[in-house]
């Protein structure tokens, strides 16, 4: 059936079969392999996209249930060339090893600090707990967090803007 | 790769129109919500229904929790982090946030709803526990109108409910009390797992006296997900530590639990004792103002 799916801001349509998963649906599909395919059962969390807002596993969820929707992966962190706090964090503090887990988790991350933008360790780690590093990395993870709620997206962006046209911050 | 077996996709505009797609589907139509009960056993190809029909553009009809009178109301598609975060829920019945706190983990409840979980009936099912607790109703609408069925009438057996084929769960009520407290205990293997053992309880008192009991076990084979016997035991004795240990050992001794890779049954209706007494001090340490 032909679905129209809007994917990081941009109208996307395709013809599916009813029961291609969101993940595939936006890998196999769309090319969008920033999206990670892990466990397949809804524990790892490494295929963490935006549903309307909300972080889901897009394992468990079917491309035909996001027609007319709205989907962020992690593609669609980063605006105008400008890394989002949270990928600049996980950069700063060495927040991935392997990297398969980090699209998810930076994904959950982002909306964590949309909703709560100075989270304790503890919130953090809840926030993450379904999703599984198996470099066991969660140290920097939280780090890494913890650096962009220091470095919130309003003054990276503004940073960003004022040093356009001038010499790259040190 | 798993990959599910072929089926026809309609997308329900209106609880109406879900009703006659689902009249028009037959029955194996199944409907779904969030999807994180059915999707994984249609990938395992544990279940295979002819078609879906997605109901999650209708939470405006019954994504909503309100009081509504003597009652609190919880769509049947209200997610579980929304349970989670309602402070009306909060209010009148802590065990909900208790039970949704260790539900499997904060992204799954962004998408897995109150009425799936329920109509999945898994035996180990945190929820079920929850509302035989707290004497909830199930509403259920079909081609023929609404009727109200009591939670502990709503399940049938494993994976099974009283939701016929063209029937679909909307809406769980649950009468508001005063003078009650509330609670759910549950020991798991680590975080977001299923239950090895859980506990919810209800409790009203007049005075220092139980005037009302609901105690819901999952996970150990309990009839109706409650531990009858042990509410009857408590009614009209007042809650002291000796009864309300005496009513989580009458509720281990009417259970039935199986062993499984969570552990034998000795342990599980150990621990089916243990929860119910912990879950049932909380719930009178409520009652009393004296824990939020």
């Amino acid at each position: 059936m032909q679905i129209t799916v809007t994917v990081n801001g941009t109208d996307y349509t395709r013809d599916v079969e009813p029961r291609l998963l969101l993940v595939h649906f936006l890998r196999d599909e769309l090319g969008l392999t920033g999206t990670h395919w892990g466990c397949d059962t809804s524990n790892c969390g490494v295929c963490v996209v935006w549903l309307d807002d909300t972080p889901v596993k897009s394992c468990t969820v079917f491309a035909v249930m996001a027609a007319g929707h709205a989907v962020r992966t992690v593609e669609g962190l980063e605006q105008d060339g400008q890394l989002d706090p949270i990928q600049q964090g996980f950069t700063t503090c060495h927040g991935l090893q392997c990297g398969f887990c980090t699209p998810g988790m930076m994904m959950t991350t982002r909306w964590l600090l949309d909703h709560n933008p100075d989270p304790s360790e503890l919130e953090i780690r809840e926030a993450i707990s379904g999703q599984l590093c198996r470099c066991t990395g969660y140290e920097n993870i939280v780090r890494s967090v913890k650096w962009a709620a220091a470095h919130p997206v309003e003054a990276t962006a503004a940073a960003g803007a004022s040093t356009a046209s001038e010499e790259v911050p040190a | 790769m798993q990959v599910p077996a072929h089926f026809e996709y309609e997308k329900a505009t209106t609880l109406d129109h879900a009703i006659a797609l689902l009249a028009r589907l037959g029955p194996e139509a199944r409907v779904l919500a969030g999807g994180h009960s059915l999707i994984p056993m249609m990938k395992l190809r544990m279940a295979q229904p002819d078609a879906l029909v997605d109901i999650n553009d209708l939470g405006g009809e019954l994504g909503a929790i309100s009081v509504e009178g003597d009652e609190l109301r919880i769509g049947a598609l209200v997610r579980h982090a929304e349970l989670l975060a309602s402070a009306v829920v909060g209010e009148h019945y802590p065990i909900f946030h208790d039970a949704e706190r260790v539900i499997a983990d904060p992204v799954v409840r962004n998408r897995g709803s109150i009425g799936g979980s329920l109509c999945q009936a898994d035996p180990s099912e945190d929820l079920s526990a929850a509302f035989a607790a707290v004497a909830a109703a199930a509403v259920i609408a079909g081609p023929n109108g609404t009727r109200t069925v009591p939670i502990r009438e709503f399940h049938v057996g494993p994976y099974e409910t009283v939701v016929g084929p063209g029937e679909l769960l909307t809406e769980l009520r649950v009468p508001i009390r005063p003078g009650g407290g509330s609670a759910y205990e549950k020991v798991e293997r680590r975080v977001g797992d299923w239950p090895v053992a859980a506990a919810g309880a209800a409790l009203w008192l007049d005075g220092d006296t139980v005037s009302s009991a609901g105690i819901g076990l999952t996970a150990v084979g309990a009839p109706k997900f409650a531990a009858s016997e042990a509410e009857q035991y408590l009614l009209g004795k007042p809650a002291t530590e000796e009864n309300l240990a005496e009513a989580g050992r009458i509720a281990a001794a009417n259970c039935n639990p199986t062993a499984d890779q969570r552990g034998p049954v000795d342990y599980k209706r150990h621990l089916a004792g243990e929860l119910t007494t912990r879950a049932l001090h909380r719930a009178t340490a409520r009652a009393r103002g004296q824990e939020a």
